[in-house]
């Protein structure tokens, strides 16, 4: 302060006497926004530091009964919020799922579906010749699609389809037990017995929480009575008696158990359609082709070449198995439902999709290269199956061509009987890879080799024909 | 009528600086209790356990009180330079960096490692394994130089 000060507003140019009031003011509200901006920090710090430490608030009570995924949610609102993307239709290179518009009919009041596989392979109808999949058949949908995608299929009107097929579409856990008064199993194979129509009247919800996991610890868990059969069937082949999954598998093994309890080639055994997954001899293609010719399982009679032909239904556990991310103890789970950070918490994404849709969390956890040259890598793995599969394609429609003409120009059943049996070897081999969802993926050089064995299978069938005294290199 | 506007002038003057004191002493006091709070010293130390303070390192963390140099080196060690400068230098950038990636949430998952701290871990290998590795580092091929940690991922922490 001037002994003197002049007066407000004077002589400008010179300090005025509120310059010290100013930078007062200045320093006060700048201190203010320190302490905002401190503050801010510290509720955030707060809030992670609750994160890390509360897992889960029960909101509601959950039991052995509660089926709607939505009460669920309430508890695991995060882990619901994933399972409700499964809606989603995204398109992968070789996959995948993109939404077509389509007009309702009161058969079938869907206005989105995927796109159609055998418009895309018309050599599709040809392998499938007489069989419901030659009328319908789509690329896959989310998990959220399951049930309504299998209701509203054309191949419901063109075949009477079994209760069976509803294991793996809805949520038959708490349906099954109450059917078989408490005995899951016995609920199982009431309902595989029922026409669909009404064993589905009895089911409500697609695949939801309680059929993985036990409502109080929520651990994982095995409902699927095909798999725990299936399974036990598989392990007395390795020479372990008495397997009870839910009782012996640990938490690895059940994070693709629980995938493989539908992901899984299977058949309909017997008139009443019990559902059985033919895992007698082992999970390769031979030792479940060779189950099927043990117990003379047909799928249905080829309409064009007259031979008992087998489909193989998405064997994508079986294919896992046999390849490198398996063997190194990779499970499903781990690159379909990779961890997910949520603030300070991890979860499991239970939007479960194509890992090419998640390259970041799905691989680069353990492979260090970036999204695009993981991708690619993923890509070109594909491309060449995809190429074989192709090539064994042609191969099996050129056999089913010369049986078909073979049959015309009237040659006995004696005569077709081993061409007949090479194209049931070649079609089951080829549809092994076709029908499993990751065009070579889950095995590579497993997929690679059952396809060129099937392009040998066709052709040798196609010189059988040609030349009765030839001797085919399988049994047949 | 100048005695008037003076003396309010001063009273008006000591409130703004009572209000100023009080504004700064209020945050100090948050960012005081802030830093006990967030356990602020313990990144001044070499205390491991520091560093997954903030939950996104407990698996490196994790995999680190598994692995083989668990009982050689701590996190610092290998991320951190060895003088005192490079050190605080490097842990007030990545203390910066982490703290505004982890409030924010923007980054990338799983985290990677930047070629700033590539570079000092791959520092600290030599500088703890020189006579190992005098003789094995110098240029391979034209103008590659060999990374301990692309073949030795897994010593400290494999994730």
């Amino acid at each position: 302060m001037t002994a003197n000060p002049p007066p407000p507003g004077s002589e400008p140019g010179r300090p005025s006497r509120f310059a010290p009031t100013r930078a007062l003011v200045v320093v006060a509200v700048a201190a203010a926004g320190i302490t905002l901006a401190v503050a801010a920090l510290l509720v955030n710090i707060f809030e992670r530091k609750q994160e890390a430490r509360s897992t889960f608030v029960r909101a509601v009570a959950l039991d052995d009964t509660t089926q709607d995924p939505a009460r669920w949610g309430e508890d695991f609102p995060q882990e619901y919020d994933g399972y409700r993307r499964t809606v989603d239709m995204v398109r992968t290179r070789f996959g995948g799922s993109e939404a077509m518009p389509r007009v309702p009919t009161p058969q079938d009041p869907r206005d989105t579906v995927s796109t159609s596989r055998l418009d895309a392979d018309p050599r599709l109808r040809t392998m499938w010749a007489g069989y419901a999949f030659a009328r319908d058949f789509r690329e896959e949908r989310g998990h959220a699609y399951m049930l309504e995608d299998q209701m509203y299929t054309e191949r419901q009107r063109v075949a009477q389809q079994p209760g069976s097929c509803l294991q793996c579409h809805a949520s038959v856990y708490v349906p099954y037990r109450r059917a078989g008064n408490g005995d899951l199993v016995r609920g199982f194979r009431l309902l595989n017995a029922m026409r669909y129509q009404d064993a589905r009247r009895l089911v409500q919800y697609p695949v939801s929480c309680i059929d993985c996991h036990e409502p109080g610890t929520m651990r994982l868990r095995i409902t699927r009575p095909g798999f725990i059969l299936g399974i036990r069937a598989y392990r007395a082949s390795q020479g372990v008696p008495d397997y009870d999954v839910n009782r012996d598998a640990s938490r690895q093994e059940m994070r693709s158990y629980v995938c493989g309890q539908c992901h899984v080639e299977y058949y309909l055994q017997g008139p009443d359609k019990q559902l059985v997954y033919p895992w007698f001899n082992g999970l390769t293609v031979e030792q479940i082709l060779a189950y099927y010719d043990s117990v003379g399982q047909n799928d249905w009679v080829h309409a064009l070449t007259g031979a008992g032909v087998l489909k193989a239904q998405h064997p994508e556990f079986e294919m896992w198995n046999q390849g490198i991310h398996a063997r190194s103890g990779v499970a499903c789970a781990d690159c379909h439902m990779p961890y997910v950070r949520v603030g300070a918490a991890k979860i499991s994404d239970h939007q479960v999709r194509s890992p090419l849709l998640n390259v970041n969390r799905a691989c680069q956890t353990c492979h260090r290269f970036s999204e695009e040259e993981l991708r690619s890598r993923a890509e070109a793995i594909q491309a060449t199956v995809f190429r074989l599969r192709n090539a064994a394609m042609d191969a099996l429609t050129g056999l089913i061509s010369d049986l078909e003409a073979a049959r015309r120009a009237g040659r006995g059943e004696a005569d077709l009987a081993t061409a007949r049996s090479l194209q049931r070897r070649a079609q089951f081999f080829l549809d092994f890879v076709e029908a499993e969802n990751s065009t070579g993926f889950h095995a590579p050089q497993e997929a690679g080799r059952i396809l060129a064995e099937a392009a040998n299978y066709a052709r040798q069938g196609q010189i059988a024909l040609r030349d009765r005294s030839f001797r085919p290199s399988v049994p047949r | 009528m100048r005695a008037i506007p003076r003396g309010a002038g001063a009273l008006s003057g000591t409130v703004l600086s009572l209000v100023a004191a009080g504004a700064l002493g209020a945050a100090a006091g948050t960012g005081g209790f802030t830093f006990i709070y967030a356990k602020g010293a313990s990144y001044l130390g070499h205390d491991a356990a520091a560093c997954a303070n903030c939950h996104i390192m407990e698996e490196q963390y994790g995999a680190w009180l598994k692995g083989s140099h668990h009982d050689a080196a701590v996190c610092n060690d290998c991320h951190t330079p060895v003088n005192p400068l490079g050190k605080y230098a490097v842990k007030g950038l990545n203390g910066f960096r982490h703290s505004l990636a982890f409030t924010t949430g923007w980054f990338h998952e799983p985290i990677q490692i930047t070629a700033l701290n590539r570079s000092v871990a791959e520092g600290n290998c030599r500088e703890c394994h020189a006579d190992m590795v005098g003789r094995v580092a110098g240029p391979h091929g034209e103008g590659e130089t060999i990374s301990c940690i692309r073949c030795h991922e897994s010593v400290g922490h494999l994730q």
